[in-house]
């Protein structure tokens, strides 16, 4: 499923229009991000909770020619699936 | 972060009380979580992927007792962020 089935399913499942359903989807994705981007976890009851890993800077080799080179720290968002979010089967 | 902080921005966004604007975002949620759970992987561009991965089944150790203990197979939902996303995080 792609971002437009999901407004679509919004849309339907509350009889709004497709342009009203939206808003509300991408306000929901880039409230994520912005809170994310400051480094804020997000915690969503019954869906799970996003939140910011630090990696450290390590040296890496490059695979193709075998030369060290540095890799920077860097931030790592990640997805925890909170306890209600079950896949059967 | 939670989710009153986006049922505020929403509110904002489509010029209505937070009051109104809970049922539609939760009814966001909903549909996100009952695709996942019916095993469907969903991606949202910008954002990222939500994935359903299944788990063999595996031995594991009760961290209690030490016992050993059998970890059924399972689906679990794994997120890979968009490229997008771990830029904005990183800026």
């Amino acid at each position: 499923m792609v971002k437009g089935e999901l407004i679509a399913q919004v849309a339907e499942e509350l009889n709004l229009t497709r342009k009203e359903a939206t808003m509300i989807v991408n306000t929901v994705f880039s409230s994520i991000i912005e809170s994310l981007s400051k480094s804020q976890k997000v915690e969503l009851r019954g869906f799970g909770s996003f939140r910011i890993k630090q990696r450290r800077a390590r040296q890496g080799r490059n695979p193709r020619t075998g030369d060290p080179v540095k890799v920077p720290s860097k931030k790592i968002p990640f997805f925890k699936p909170g306890k209600d979010l079950k896949v059967v089967g | 972060m939670t989710k009153q902080d986006i049922v505020n921005n929403v509110a904002k966004e489509i010029n209505q009380k937070p009051k109104d604007a809970k049922p539609l975002v939760e009814e966001v949620f909903n549909c996100l979580k009952s695709n996942l759970e019916s095993g469907i992987n969903i991606e949202i561009s910008g954002f990222g992927k939500f994935i359903i991965r299944k788990k063999n089944k595996r031995l594991g150790r009760n961290p209690m007792t030490g016992d050993k203990a059998e970890i059924t197979a399972r689906k679990v939902v794994t997120f890979k962020p968009s490229k997008l996303l771990r830029d904005s995080i990183n800026d």
